[in-house]
């Protein structure tokens, strides 16, 4: 988690760098242009959007995370409050005719959430470690209390409505249909995309890198770290609170679910699974993390478990998110020696399949006995079917499992082996990690 | 890892395709089925499941088969607009939730800029718990009915009891610091003090939601003050924990209370050793003995071993078919002119109406105590032993509240 | 009476009175403040006595129930403290250890009785802690504090979902042994239950013998000395791995403790470590990390810092009256009606934040975090 990708691109062929560096960015706009052409309904499309958005966010959260190093479990406070300002910019703007347009208004939600972090972040930042930690907790639980019991602002339970279609035009374009509301989620997402990524360039972006992993010798350069941790809440509370907007203006209401420490929980899962090293990891994460969370709870009802293990998976044999993993390869990549790795891989994806397919068919069958609501005993799974109450069902469970576990470890032995062999020639042909 | 991502996003298509099947009358459910609050909304689902069995045995609706869509929300309001949304996309045109009423603001509020932007795809939003009173007063809805009687309705029809009840005298009020709890103590005062003017309030008390873990110095303070009853619209572990914290202390007064059915909360009032002492209100109970009841709770039980919670969501399903035939159609916008004014003889006995001002249903309410069963009372509940004994019936007519619906029609 | 008024239906019976209890209204209430229209001297006199009595009743009943409550926060958070402490990690899974004592607890009692659970369930989860910290937290250990923390954050959701497989999603009927269930003593009408006072009792035993443990045996000193100096402490033939170990399952064990004792006296629920939530970070960094009687005295504080505000009914607008009859509802009229009562339980998270600003290495601590 020490460098940042681009950042570190080899000296010798520039040229080709910066082909590939655009070449990357105008993948992405192409890539939002062509998704709702071939996926149009409305669910695909507000998937989508909450994609797009949740990007921003947990890009926003590896400002502090990855980036400076600040370990936050409230950063739902300021797309939260992003949201909630936005909300109620809407109906002042609505109801008082003012010439503002609809894409403006994430820019007010994330003013919303600068000037909250401005505010509450002087003191925070001081520290980092446990003590940011425990305060942003401290914060978060506070602020979540507050939108209860303070029902005027935040509309109590019901939380505050707003029609997004109700200001003012702009080219006639009501905001009305989802597909309106995806590209503008799309072009802000992209704005906030460069902008992040463009923060992570300057000399700010490398001093919040030097205050991560060293605040003395900062102090010894001359900078002060707590002022660096400062600016960086302000970027991250600013950006936080244009996804915040962002959400408001797709879901069309505000209410307390938007500062609670779930909404906090979801940033940081985002980025720790998609990778806190790298300026693509988040993106990453916060995609698969929105798609696993809308997908996950419809194929079983014991998702939260499977949420779980896929995440202790990634911290016990991923630290580095799956971005850091893919990253792993490049020296291999670049050697030319990708290829014995990738029959490693071949040889152990099967028995890892089937211990997994043993595993969640083991799940699912204890699930229909204890907490299933549908008395049918026989289950759909991997498209067989299969007698739930049958021992020989428990029997396949067991037996997959143990089996592709045996035979997992050997062949991952394998590929840990095939990986270190790579390394070494890539590394004596002067591809480094 | 990797691998177990790939073949899932292989193996799923990215949230359904258009499904629009003719021949079914599609129900989404959208309430918790995962996490905390899946308790109570698994046992939701329930109810609707046995009733489409049992309206499907019948024939259907207009000879359609009724299916329910079960979708998770997580309790959040956001994941169920979502949920709605992939509902809708998968032909559901008829959305049911009760666990709630940010999820109910948010669902109504999407309901009906939905209907407003997509004419001629309807959407109906049946809301069989959520009840904030708003729903039916400044945020009504056409496309929003609810079954449920809201928190202010259950307040006059409880403090109607109140009226009648000479022992009651001083009055201590607790409950959850958001805007239902808010509500409950509001509508309190205002209507105590219009109908029973001689009752001293002698507490308002306001905690934090889910916050409290030792209730203890609250019961001081109820105790201090030296009131009879109580009054709190608190639930889920909030409920359990002042009702033992109270039974610890050896405080004595009489709990009026709205969700004490709730999940936990007669296995709570059982450990407390509160015989007779919680009372709740009630739309109905099946120790009431009318016979409709008595065998739609015996057809549930034995099919799930679970109470019948929500006699609303009979009243709801049954109201939908007579609503389609009626309206000769299953198409949403036709059902929902057929359903206002519906009167309808709901299953706990007595004449219910679906209010056409503000589409809130008004039905007859009832005060039990929950402790020892007599010979009368043959259902109990959680396997506590204790039942539900039927102490008043406040009728139909002594629930009407007016609103401040302006209701937009199409 | 229900029937006298038409549309109201009395439907049972009742002799006694409208809901069938002999004596509306709380037994033994003595205060019986006179009211006339002339104030004369003695009446006033006792009413000052009389009020004096009142605020001294408060006083000692806020006092004792917030002891109570506060070594119940002990009880829960001692484990998290020996963790947190001794290991710097931020346990986010002990709440979850908590529940899984409760529901170990509340099976083992059913099959063979409470006394038996409270010996077995803190074993069973010592040795799933142990387990846990073997194959998963140790693997972990070397990706740093934030690795070590997320993956206790996967474990509780793990670990919730199992406890729901296993016990289902609504309340068990967890009770307290009929050996403690009686009140014991009785202080102003209010009765004080044993098992509050049980509660209190294992709290205390269980911060002296850590108290003990740690400062006064070779095994304490062992452990501290593994913290500090790991490599050291190795080359003299001591299993660090196994110290780690050990320590984690005495953490979780402690858990298990506080969820077998505290199950009964709440609610014995798949959610109950959520609901928990982060009271005991509170508890643990407000007392100071790596002190143990900084987290009992944070847990006294805490408790009674609850308590007594509870007690206080003051808002702004008591103090300075209500706002000018032309405001509306609005954020100022929100804020100024919250009474201290109506945010007790936030309180503690609010003086977590002061203590940090202030005081960043808590109360006790004697290294910043």
């Amino acid at each position: 988690m020490s460098s940042t990708p681009f950042a570190l691109a080899a000296a010798p062929s520039r040229r080709r760098d910066a082909l590939q560096f655009y070449g990357a960015w105008l993948a992405v706009i192409a890539v939002m242009l062509i998704l709702p052409r071939a996926f149009s309904s409305g669910g695909a499309l507000t998937t989508f959007s909450l994609m797009g958005i949740s990007v921003i966010f947990a890009l926003s959260y590896n400002i502090l995370l990855g980036q400076t190093g600040m370990l936050s479990f409230g950063h739902a406070v300021y797309y939260g409050l992003g949201g909630f300002l936005a909300v109620h910019a809407m109906n002042a703007i609505g109801a008082a005719k003012w010439p503002v347009p609809l894409p403006v208004v994430p820019l007010i939600g994330g003013l919303a959430g600068l000037v909250f972090a401005l505010i509450l972040g002087w003191v925070s930042t001081r520290r980092s470690g446990t003590a940011f930690a425990m305060i942003s907790l401290g914060v978060a639980e506070l602020v979540a209390s507050s939108a209860l019991i303070l029902r005027s602002f935040f509309g109590g339970e019901a939380g505050v409505t707003a029609n997004r279609t109700k200001l003012f035009k702009l080219f006639g374009l009501s905001f009305g249909p989802q597909i309106q509301i995806y590209y503008l989620v799309a072009a802000w997402t992209l704005i906030a995309l460069i902008a992040m990524y463009a923060l992570t360039r300057t000399p700010f972006g490398r001093m919040c890198n030097a205050v991560r992993d060293n605040p003395e010798r900062v102090q010894f350069v001359g900078y002060d770290p707590h002022i660096v941790r400062y600016i960086a809440f302000a970027f991250a509370g600013l950006f936080a609170g244009i996804a915040g907007a962002l959400s408001a203006i797709n879901f069309e209401i505000a209410n307390s679910a938007y500062l609670g420490t779930q909404q906090s929980g979801v940033a940081l899962f985002a980025a720790y699974i998609g990778g806190i090293g790298v300026f693509i990891g988040p993106v990453i994460g916060a995609i698969l993390v929105t798609y696993l969370s809308l997908v996950l709870s419809d194929l079983s009802s014991v998702w939260q478990l499977y949420f779980g293990l896929i995440f202790i998976a990634v911290v016990a044999f991923a630290p580095g998110g799956i971005a850091g993993l893919l990253l792993r390869h490049r020296p291999l990549l670049r050697a030319g020696q990708m290829w014995p790795v990738l029959r490693a891989y071949v040889v152990a994806a099967p028995p890892t399949a089937v211990m997994l397919a043993g595993l969640v068919l083991g799940i699912e069958i204890v699930v229909r006995h204890t907490v299933g609501t549908s008395d049918d005993p026989v289950m759909h799974l991997f498209g067989y079917s299969l007698d739930t109450g049958s021992p020989l069902s428990w029997a396949i469970a067991a037996l997959l499992t143990l089996v592709g576990f045996t035979l997992a470890r050997l062949t991952w032995k394998h590929v840990a082996r095939a990986f270190d062999d790579a390394m070494t020639v890539a590394r004596a042909k002067g591809y480094l990690a | 890892m990797r691998k177990l991502i790939a073949t899932l996003l292989l193996a799923l298509p990215l949230a359904g395709g258009v499904a629009r099947a003719e021949d079914t009358v599609k129900i989404g459910y959208i309430d918790p089925l995962s996490g905390g609050g899946a308790s109570v909304g698994e046992i939701g689902l329930k109810h609707f499941q046995l009733l489409a069995d049992q309206q499907n045995a019948k024939g259907g609706i207009l000879g359609k088969k009724v299916e329910i869509v079960p979708l998770d929300n997580k309790t959040n309001p956001q994941e169920s607009l979502i949920q709605a949304q992939k509902a809708i996309d998968a032909g559901v045109r008829y959305l049911t939730q009760g666990n709630g009423s940010a999820v109910g603001a948010a669902l109504s509020d999407f309901v009906t800029k939905y209907n407003e932007r997509n004419p001629g795809h309807e959407v109906l939003y049946f809301n069989y718990a959520a009840v904030d009173p708003v729903l039916t007063n400044d945020k009504c809805s056409f496309w929003h009915f609810r079954w449920d009687a809201n928190s202010d309705i259950k307040m006059e029809a409880l403090t109607n009891y109140i009226k009648t009840a000479p022992g009651v005298k001083k009055i201590y009020l607790i409950n959850q610091d958001y805007s239902f709890g808010e509500s409950v103590r509001t509508q309190a005062r205002k209507m105590l003090a219009a109908k029973r003017p001689d009752i001293q309030i002698v507490g308002d008390e306001l905690h934090p939601l889910l916050k409290v873990t030792d209730f203890a110095p609250y019961i001081a303070k109820i105790k201090a003050s030296g009131a009879d009853s109580v009054i709190t619209g608190n639930w889920g572990q909030d409920f359990a924990l002042l009702l033992k914290a109270a039974a610890d202390a050896g405080l004595k007064v009489n709990w009026y209370t709205y969700y004490a059915g709730g999940t936990g909360g007669p296995t709570a009032i059982k450990q407390a050793n509160l015989d007779h002492q919680v009372f709740a209100i009630t739309e109905g109970s099946p120790n009431l003995g009318t016979p409709a009841a008595v065998e739609f709770e015996k057809a549930f039980r034995a099919k799930f071993d679970v109470t019948v919670f929500y006699p609303r969501a009979v009243n709801e399903m049954r109201m939908l078919a007579l609503a389609a035939e009626k309206a000769k159609s299953v198409e949403p916008l036709k059902v929902a002119e057929a359903l206002e004014g519906m009167q309808y003889e709901v299953l706990d006995g007595g004449t219910g109406v679906m209010r056409k001002d503000d589409h809130q249903f008004f039905q007859p309410m009832y005060i039990a105590s929950f402790g020892e069963r007599s010979e009368k009372e043959p259902f109990d509940e959680e396997k506590t032993g204790w039942g539900w004994r039927p102490v008043a019936k406040i009728d139909t007519a002594q629930t009407m509240l007016p609103t401040t619906c302006k209701m937009e029609r199409p | 009476m229900p029937g006298l008024v038409p549309g109201i239906h009395a439907l049972i019976d009742n002799k006694q009175d409208v809901d069938g209890r002999d004596k509306p209204g709380h037994d033994g209430d003595q205060s019986k403040l006179r009211t006339g229209p002339i104030l004369d001297r003695r009446i006033a006199a006792d009413l000052r006595q009389w009020q004096g009595a009142r605020v001294l009743e408060l006083i000692f009943t806020s006092t004792l129930n917030g002891v109570l409550f506060g070594m119940l926060l002990f009880l829960m958070a001692s484990g998290l403290t020996v963790i947190f402490s001794m290991l710097g990690v931020l346990n986010f899974a002990h709440a979850s250890f908590y529940m899984l004592g409760a529901f170990f607890g509340y099976q083992v009692s059913r099959w063979i009785g409470f006394w038996p659970a409270l010996v077995i369930a803190p074993l069973a989860a010592r040795v799933l802690g142990a387990g846990v910290e073997r194959y998963g937290l140790r693997n972990v250990h070397r990706n740093g504090h934030v690795a070590e923390l997320l993956f206790t954050f996967g474990l509780a959701f793990v670990i919730e979902e199992t406890v729901q497989m296993i016990w289902g999603k609504a309340p068990v009927d967890y009770r307290v042994p009929q050996l403690l269930d009686f009140p014991a003593f009785s202080v102003f009408s209010t009765n004080y239950p044993a098992y509050k006072v049980f509660m209190l009792a294992v709290a205390v035993a269980i911060f002296a013998a850590l108290l003990i443990g740690i400062k006064r045996t070779r095994i304490g000193m062992i452990v501290q000395a593994a913290l500090t100096h790991p490599h050291m402490v190795g080359h003299l033939g001591h299993n660090v791995g196994r110290i780690f170990m050990l320590v984690f399952g005495l953490g979780t064990a402690l858990a298990a403790v506080a969820g077998v004792i505290a199950g009964p006296a709440l609610v014995t629920q798949s959610n109950m470590a959520a609901l928990l939530g982060p009271i005991l970070f509170v508890v643990v960094v407000v007392g100071g990390l790596g002190s143990l009687p900084g987290a009992f005295i944070a847990s006294l504080l805490i408790g009674l810092l609850q308590t007594f505000a509870v007690a206080i009914n003051v808002s702004l607008a008591s103090l300075f009256g209500p706002l000018a009859a032309g405001h509306g509802p609005s954020l100022l009229t929100d804020v100024w009606n919250v009474s201290v009562a109506q945010i007790a339980p936030v309180l503690p998270y609010l003086l977590l934040v002061l203590i940090l600003i202030f005081r960043p290495m808590g109360l006790l601590g004697t290294r910043e975090t």
